[in-house]
């Protein structure tokens, strides 16, 4: 077995390791009638070593990919969104040696596991690296960043625990509706990870001659059926789906109907769930969470605030701006991913400056971190994919 | 200023919430609160009691974290909305005509463009808006910092030991309860807490027990690091202290390096390179494969010479300084100068051959090379032939009033016009040769000029930064990165133990965060000594949410 192939078995034993720890610590918060009882100490002691494993797994994967390509695995949206994952995960079990609580793993462990499948949808294959990119100073700044952003994550799980708990599921309210988006939303990224997969598998392609933006041909292949055409699109393939509509050149309308598809599947999953549990999802959730201590989950969103708002500072920031310095001749430069990085770091100063002299804490504080997260998924996801700017690299 | 007089015979200054001296609430909002406002101690703040004249009303506005906070969201969408198209600098040309900028929007963007463009949210970041509201932040960062920090100092520099007993009470964490020997209790208490880091102050039966108060000062450290920031991006205002040019450089060629009098670039060579199956490991073939070429790596090698001190200006007596490969990630430095690899053009025209040939019989008379950097007037090709270059046009756009125009004096497409004088044509015949273009403009001629071969070169396109402002960016850097680890993973923890006459011991705890853990400390220390048990007075599942603005801070 080469090290590619060992790389990736690695990465496939640690996402199972993350599916059995998550039943485990579902077992520790079921299992007891409160934080602190016996049966959770046992079930979350199996819990936490399931995951330690996994992320041993996955660090493994990190090095030995490391290894086989000799750069460090975050040159791509692959890459980058695998370690993010595994430093979610390292963080949670950061969290749960700080705390004790099983309730930040059983949460922590299903995002990290969609974020991985997420990443998995992305080509995977080891690509070089182009001269933009040939810095130690790569390495540096997306882990440090991306560190700062899985410990800034667990305050959205420790947030999104809060108000699974007390936000009151019976009352039709505007906080019961957010919580449910929110929902919604992972929904959706599992609908882009069905739709893809599903695609793949019946190995479905459809080619198109387009002029782009600079009013040149090029070449596109579609793995969906196109629901919009580039630019003066001409089909290449026999027998595909005609578009159903043709977009200007500034769209990409192959990410229009890859993002289109993933809707229509997430939203026909999600109304598959409410239909067959007559649940919302939130609702779903919550028995999960109602052991949970508020103040306890108030603390904890807090301080890993704390604890990642200067890990993300170094390395979104200060990294950042000593390799633009490096690499594009200026420190900074308004490039949509640095001022998305600006525009986080401003959110969580203000969420602190709440905090410490408005009393913004518990529903208040937990709302705020789970939209925190939504930045910087916001920055992950649509900034490379959408935004055109210096980092579009995937 | 008016003062108020405290229980215990303590003056404070107006607008104290919690007395300096032995911890009795004092203001009626105070008072009325189950917990003691703990933020500065209850110590007044500037904003809090000065109101009357022009300055203090403007300093009670940036001193306000409301506001502060609100310039934050303001600078936070702002920034957003800035990234929804790309800005003025990123397009081509770079903003710099203005008619073109408002074309290349609405030409790619539509109406939606055009508003966007006409709002002068394409150039937002320089926007005379954008840049108050940062500056508004900077004004915030020092006013609140003084506003704050200062009390805040004082108030704990010169904090008593033993506080009221009805200070201890309003604490988060208090305990209080009858123990067979207090002096025995106080004794191992503080045993427990000095080996646990405390710094341990004793007076009249009471005990303070502090550690990590400098956490405290990290917010005004890290506002600190933020103003020195502002300040150095400013400065890049001032001239000299911020060269930011850019250059094409051909191959081969020598220029004065633009913004950087007295230095020289020499162009030796642009390599460009890709990444091919064969020049890579075998891991990265499948990558190769499904996305083709992939640029490896753009460098220019070059020589950098600076006219020696004294010389005139204009000289051309230069000595080398260093040969050096400029590549992306590695500029060359020199002298606070940086010298980064940005562009490149491939392939640039750098010289044409045309060979004179007879129309009728192909029969050639000789060939010409014209060098497009220097074209010559007259080629001489012996024998009675000759061609007189009368005109050349590098960059030809077409016709204008009949007249040939060039639209950049770049060679991208050269066009010539020739006089071509032969044996059979002594007076001359006038062509007119552009790329796979002839024209004739005199008549029909007996012999044409045709194209043997173009000479190509590589184009380099640096940019020259020098950026005196750097010091004082990086010390604000690393002085915020101080101040914040500093306030984020240090905490201030205190306790208070106080014993009475008649055997009561009273414990109380407070933390700037992480009461988790303090809870941890008081549970060892309480365990050890003997103090009696305490409680979490903020109720463990109370909603903690207070009603908006009703602490005014």
């Amino acid at each position: 077995m080469n090290l590619v192939d060992l790389s990736g078995n690695l990465l496939f034993t640690a996402f199972i390791a993350y599916l059995v720890g998550t039943i485990l610590f579902g077992g520790a918060v079921k299992g007891s009638k409160n934080e602190a009882s016996a049966s959770n100490k046992r079930w979350g002691r199996l819990g936490i070593i399931v995951t330690i494993i996994g992320f041993l797994a996955h660090l493994g994967y990190f090095i030995t990919r490391w290894m086989a390509s000799g750069h460090a695995p975050v040159s791509n949206m692959f890459e980058f969104t695998t370690a993010f994952g595994m430093l979610l995960v390292g963080a949670a079990i950061l969290f749960y040696f700080l705390y004790q609580s099983p309730l930040v793993g059983l949460f922590a462990l299903p995002i990290a596991i969609v974020i991985l499948g997420y990443a998995a949808m992305f080509p995977r294959d080891i690509q070089p690296l182009i001269p933009a990119l040939q810095s130690y100073w790569l390495t540096i700044h997306v882990i440090t960043a991306a560190l700062g952003e899985a410990i800034l994550a667990i305050s959205a799980v420790a947030g999104l625990i809060y108000l699974l708990k007390n936000i009151d599921m019976t009352k039709k309210s505007k906080e019961r509706a957010w919580l449910e988006f929110f929902m919604y939303t992972i929904v959706l990224v599992l609908g882009f990870i069905v739709i893809t997969v599903g695609f793949r598998a019946a190995g479905y392609e459809a080619a198109f001659d387009y002029v782009d933006k600079n009013g040149a041909q090029a070449e596109v292949v579609y793995h969906m059926p196109a629901l919009f055409g580039m630019n003066e699109y001409s089909p290449k393939t026999e027998g595909t789906m005609q578009p159903l509509a043709e977009m200007p050149a500034i769209i990409n309308a192959k990410t229009l109907t890859t993002f289109t598809w993933s809707i229509i599947a997430g939203t026909i999953l999600y109304f598959l769930i409410r239909l067959i549990t007559r649940r919302r999802i939130a609702e779903l959730v919550k028995p999960l969470a109602v052991k949970a201590n508020s103040q306890l989950m108030d603390e904890i969103g807090y301080r890993s605030v704390l604890i990642g708002f200067p890990v993300f500072t170094l390395g979104a920031l200060i990294f950042a701006m000593i390799w633009a310095h490096e690499a594009w001749s200026r420190f900074w430069g308004w490039d949509p991913k640095e001022v998305w990085a600006l525009i986080t770091w401003l959110f969580y100063a203000a969420y602190l400056h709440l905090r410490l002299s408005r009393g913004w804490e518990g529903r208040k504080s937990a709302w705020l971190a789970v939209v925190g997260f939504a930045i910087i998924m916001f920055n992950l996801v649509a900034v490379n994919l959408v935004i055109a700017g210096l980092h579009s690299y995937a | 200023m008016s003062s108020i007089k405290c229980e215990c015979g303590h003056l404070n200054p107006e607008g104290t919430d919690i007395c300096q001296n032995c911890g009795r609430p004092l203001s009626t909002e105070e008072k009325s609160k189950k917990l003691a406002d703990m933020r500065y101690d209850g110590a007044a703040i500037r904003s809090k009691t000065h109101k009357r004249t022009v300055v203090d009303k403007i300093w009670n506005f940036f001193s306000s974290v409301k506001i502060g906070v609100s310039i934050i969201i303001a600078i936070l969408v702002a920034s957003a909305i800035g990234t929804i198209l790309p800005q003025v600098f990123y397009i081509p040309g770079g903003g710099a005509n203005e008619a073109q900028t408002a074309r290349y929007y609405e030409d790619n963007y539509g109406i939606f463009g055009q508003i966007y463009n006409a709002l002068g949210l394409s150039d937002l970041y320089g926007s005379w808006w954008f840049m108050t509201l940062v500056g508004m932040l900077g004004i915030s960062l020092v006013v609140v910092s003084l506003d704050r920090g200062i009390p805040l100092y004082k108030s704990l520099k010169n904090q008593r030991i033993d506080r009221h007993p009805s200070f201890l009470k309003r604490q988060r964490l208090y305990g209080e309860g009858q123990v067979d020997d207090p002096d025995a209790v106080m004794k191992k208490a503080a045993e427990k807490l000095k080996s646990q880091r405390y710094n341990i102050r004793e007076k009249n039966g009471a005990m303070l027990a502090e550690k990590g108060r400098w956490a405290r000062w990290g917010p005004y450290v890290n506002h600190l690091g933020l103003i020195l920031f502002l300040f150095g991006v400013m400065l890049r205002a001032l001239p000299g202290f911020y060269v930011d040019e850019s250059m094409w450089i051909r191959e081969g060629e020598t220029l004065a390096v633009k913004g950087a009098p007295g230095l020289y670039l020499e162009n030796k060579g642009f390599t460009f390179d890709v990444y091919t199956q064969e020049n890579t490991d075998e891991v990265f073939s499948e990558a190769i494969d499904r996305v083709g070429s992939v640029a490896s790596n753009y460098q220019t090698d070059v020589a950098l010479y600076e006219t020696p001190e004294g010389e005139l200006p204009g000289s051309t007596n230069a000595d080398l300084v260093k040969e050096y490969s400029i590549v992306v990630n590695k500029p060359l430095k020199h002298e606070g100068f940086h010298i980064f690899q940005m562009d490149f053009k491939l392939d640039e025209l750098s010289a044409m051959t045309f060979a004179l040939e007879n129309k009728e019989t192909g029969e050639s008379l000789g060939e010409l090379t014209v060098n497009l950097d220097d074209p010559q007037k007259e080629y001489d090709l012996g024998n009675g032939a000759k061609v007189e270059l009368l005109d050349y046009y590098p960059d030809f756009s077409g016709f204008e009033d009949g007249e040939p125009q060039t639209a950049t004096p770049v060679p991208n497409n050269p066009a010539f016009l020739f006089k071509m004088i032969t044996p059979e044509a002594p007076d001359g015949e006038t062509s007119f040769v552009a790329i796979r273009q002839t024209l004739e403009p005199l008549g029909e001629n007996t012999y044409k000029l045709a194209f043997q071969k173009a000479d190509t070169r590589d184009v380099s396109g640096l940019t020259i930064r020098k950026d005196k402002t750097i010091p004082v960016i990086v010390l604000g850097g690393v002085i915020f990165m101080i101040g914040v680890v500093q306030g984020s993973y240090f905490n201030h923890r205190r306790f208070w133990i106080r014993k009475s006459d008649d055997g009561k011991i009273q414990v109380a705890g407070h933390t700037s965060k992480n009461w988790v853990a303090l809870q941890r400390e008081l549970d060892a220390v309480t365990e050890y000594a003997g103090l009696p048990a305490y409680t979490d007075q903020r109720d463990k599942e109370e909603q903690t949410d207070k009603p908006e603005g009703d602490s005014n801070s």
